[in-house]
């Protein structure tokens, strides 16, 4: 008894000592892979709005075809910038040279971003631009202070800018309104409403994370089958052992 | 029907001719008589071949398009996962293997330390399975490094940094090591050749010579009874039974079980949370950035967590150098155990109260230090580090004395259930 | 050991039961090992059909375009070479009706193309793999009576000028045409033809 109350003592300590909270809380990206269409319109805004400072190299446009329902023509046509053949890669045209000239800092594939960041991350990153004078491309980041990437989807939200510190501690925890926690308000609106910008947003989020791991649209399904599969070796091989082991006593 | 057992019948008498084919049969698994007490804990030992089984077979089919390049590593790693058919799934069934192996040895070395299984005569199964285990650790280490992410890229860094700490040679040493100044494309080629070649082999020899060490010795049980010392008129121990066909039944069930568990990662979260495939891995290596948390993957946590418990200089020796001593020395202590444990029982189920509750202090420091190793350190988490790194040791330096002193139970003359 | 009998009809049972089970199990796990060997989508890609330009070839003349690591040739026969292809005092063919060797369907006729003017072949001898050369006029190694064609310098094999192949030489079948189509009459697409790809 006296071991166990020691034991829980350590694990209390340890515990106590891990509570670890960095930054502001992330939002939620709600983002799923469930819905073709929704997955089809975070494609277009990515070709339109990300590939041309990203690239995301590790993705063939021919992909698009059978995980998105598509047909070849569509993908060609609507979203197809810089190339012409299906089967390739999605390139940026920007150079590597010219981006860090402009940028600081060349902006980074985002093949696997959503694996490294998380849909969360990358959702809060997409709500938490706000205007910033000091910053040389005018806005900065909630969520990635002093980031390079200029605010590429304010014309969908729209220009948000920091609330001050009463405002924002009256403001409470909601978020619904389509702000970027409770730090931001929208001071000038963009073409899309809050409600259609999350939308928006958590579409791309959504393909991004289709892009980081196209195979996440088959395993559950095939995964089920497997493990099934398994259950009835399973009862093959336990009812066998059972049979065997009446021998022993 | 008969025409084909007369033919294979006639094949095996062909090739037992010439090759003792009947008797090694016999020898390890029809003749070969384990006591027939063995419970949950055994079944370690054949999920340990199966997983090793599973990383040899998903390796080789990763070497085929995978680019041991500085420049070329972490593309190809995604080449697979995108554009080779299946090699989504070989890749994650390598990762989860990695790490189901260690879930599978630690889970296996514990049982010996339940049942005494290190225990006079099996030290050398002992001893060969710690360097089993030591190069299980390498091979994990040198894998790590292949995806040629930013955790591989800093992660081999910092540890080849360690051998820097060992005084007048350090430097050259983790040099020699790296083959370059920094971690670099000749490092990674190097570790790909001891990961896919040599390590494996090493592997491989340690466990057949482990196996026939224990099948000299006979299997212990979870009463720690000799089984060989009753036998029947036959020269069969009273409680044995032969392996085949009562322990492949059995251990066939368990295998079963086994990939439901491991197909349920596979499929269903091959990243366990972020610490079967870390998240900063997805990130290319960048000589010039530093993640902003290092941590080694979770199986090799606890020692680090050693590691850094170290702060205080002493005797003139820096903290760093003895971070790396203390560390080694946790792993290489378990060498140790068949000639600390005094005791003349060999299971816990006959032990004392003080066994049981070094053991489970044991175990909980090992948690609790593998815990914090996956966290930044601050002050606190030092100190509890540093309390469970004590213990941790005690556990092995006064061993000698709290088995002798133990109250021990009488073992029985046969096993029980 | 039991003290009542062995069932041993059930044990047979049970244990082949298990092997089934578990031997369909493993030839299942062992189809995506197989199944990854085959062309992945990068080797796909790259292997993708080809556009070629064949307004500037001069009749006579043949150029070399290449697909899936292969040389596609694209001849320009002459009315003379195609007269030639019909004649009956041609040379003996080995596989004069095409029966044996790959072509698309519109390509099984005497010019062996879906234009009697333009030629498509795949530029790889039958035989082992060479590449053989074009020679549209007689010479030393094809013999006085060469109406034109190709001549492998490997081990010797003969074909016309529409890739078939000759009687008596190493190689078993006429020149492979690829699939392909035009796009133009200045435009062909190697590797793709109305039929579907290859």
């Amino acid at each position: 008894m006296k071991k166990f109350i020691f034991a829980l003592c350590l694990m209390g300590l340890t515990g106590a000592v891990s509570a670890n909270v960095e930054g502001p809380a992330l939002l939620e990206s709600h983002a799923n892979l469930d819905s073709k269409i929704n997955l089809q319109r975070g494609a277009r805004t990515f070709m339109n709005y990300c590939l041309s400072c990203h690239s995301a190299s590790y993705m063939r446009y021919s992909r698009l075809v059978d995980d998105l329902g598509l047909t070849k023509e569509s993908v060609e046509q609507n979203l197809m910038f810089t190339t012409d053949k299906i089967g390739n890669t999605m390139q940026v045209a920007m150079k590597p040279a010219d981006a860090e000239q402009w940028f600081g800092v060349p902006p980074p594939d985002l093949s696997v971003i959503a694996r490294a960041r998380g849909a969360d991350w990358l959702y809060s990153f997409l709500m938490g631009f706000y205007k910033d004078e000091k910053r040389p491309t005018g806005v900065n980041n909630l969520y990635f202070p002093t980031t390079a990437m200029p605010a590429v989807l304010s014309s969908l939200q729209g220009v948000q800018v920091l609330k001050t510190a009463a405002e924002g501690e009256a403001h409470g925890e909601g978020h619904g309104e389509g702000h970027a926690g409770p730090a931001l308000e929208l001071a000038m609106p963009g073409t899309q409403s809050p409600e259609e910008y999350e939308a928006t947003v958590r579409d791309l989020v959504s393909f991004m994370v289709y892009l980081g791991e196209p195979a996440k649209l088959v395993r559950y399904r095939i995964g089920f089958w497997v493990i099934a599969f398994l259950f009835v070796l399973f009862i093959s091989t336990y009812l066998l052992k059972k049979e065997y082991w009446k021998d022993v006593h | 029907m008969s025409f084909i057992t007369k033919g294979l019948t006639g094949l095996r008498d062909w090739v037992d001719d010439r090759f003792p084919l009947v008797q090694l049969w016999n020898d390890h698994m029809g003749a070969y008589y384990a006591p027939k007490n063995f419970n949950f804990w055994y079944y370690f030992g054949v999920l340990s071949l199966v997983v090793l089984v599973i990383q040899i077979v998903t390796g080789i089919w990763l070497v085929m398009n995978y680019k041991p390049d500085a420049t070329l590593a972490f593309a190809s790693v995604e080449y697979i996962m995108r554009d080779v058919e299946w090699g989504w799934l070989i890749r994650y069934m390598h990762s989860t293997g990695a790490s189901f192996f260690f879930i599978v040895v630690y889970l296996h070395m514990f049982r010996g330390m339940l049942y005494g299984s290190y225990k006079q005569p099996r030290e050398l199964i002992w001893i060969l399975g710690m360097f089993i285990y030591l190069s299980l650790m390498a091979e994990a280490f040198f894998g790590y490094l292949l995806p040629w992410g930013q955790m591989s890229f800093w992660g081999a860094q910092v540890i080849t940094s360690l051998f820097g700490a060992i005084p007048v040679v350090g430097e050259q040493l983790a040099e020699l090591i790296r083959g370059d100044y920094v971690i670099s494309d000749t490092t990674l080629n190097r570790f790909f050749s001891f990961h896919v070649i040599a390590l494996p082999f090493a592997i491989a020899g340690l466990v057949v010579l482990h196996i026939i060490a224990l099948h000299e010795v006979g299997s212990n049980n979870p009463d720690g009874v000799e089984i060989k010392k009753l036998k029947d008129k036959d020269g069969k121990p009273l409680d044995g039974i032969p392996f085949h066909p009562y322990y492949t039944v059995k251990d066939s069930v368990g295998v079963v079980v086994f990939l439901m568990l491991f197909s349920a990662v596979v499929f269903f979260a091959p990243e366990m949370g972020g610490y079967f495939l870390e998240a900063n891995n997805f990130i290319p290596a960048d000589p010039l950035k530093t993640p902003l948390h290092i941590a080694p993957v979770w199986y090799f946590t606890p020692f680090y967590s050693i590691l850094r418990a170290n702060t205080y200089p002493f005797l003139g020796v820096d903290a760093k150098l003895w971070g790396v001593i203390f560390m080694g020395l946790g792993t290489m202590v378990f060498f140790l155990l068949p000639w600390l444990d005094r005791s003349p029982v060999k299971s816990i189920r006959y032990r004392g109260v003080l066994y049981k509750s070094a053991l489970a202090i044991f175990v909980v420091c090992f948690v609790i230090l593998g815990y914090l190793g996956i966290l930044p350190v601050t002050d606190g988490r030092t100190l509890v580090a540093q309390i469970c790194t004590v213990l941790y040791f005690l556990f092995f330096i006064l061993m000698p004395f709290y088995t002798k002193w133990d109250k021990t139970k009488p073992v029985p003359e046969r096993v029980t259930h | 050991m039991s003290e009542t009998a062995v069932d041993l009809d059930r044990r047979r049972f049970l244990t082949g039961t298990a092997v089934i089970i578990g031997g369909i199990g493993a030839a299942t796990a062992a189809v995506p090992f197989i199944a990854s060997f085959q062309p992945s989508a990068r080797a796909k890609a790259i292997g993708a059909p080809v556009e070629a330009d064949i307004s500037l070839i001069e009749p006579g003349q043949q150029v070399t375009f290449k697909w899936r690591g292969k040389p596609v040739w694209v001849l320009r026969r002459t009315p003379e070479q195609i007269e030639a292809l019909k004649a009956s005092d041609g040379p003996v063919l080995g596989d004069p009706e095409s029966l044996k060797s790959e072509q698309p369907e519109f390509a099984a006729n005497a010019w062996r193309s879906s234009k009697p003017e333009y030629l498509v072949l795949v530029g790889v001898c039958t035989h082992l793999g060479c590449s053989p050369s074009f020679r549209p006029l007689p010479d030393a190694d094809t013999g006085p009576t060469w109406k034109g064609g190709y001549f492998c310098p490997c081990h010797g094999s003969k074909f016309d000028l529409a890739g078939r192949v000759f009687a008596g030489v190493p190689a078993p079948t006429n020149m492979t045409v690829p699939p392909y189509k035009y796009l133009s009459d200045t435009r062909i697409l190697i590797g793709e033809s109305d039929g579907g790809s290859a």
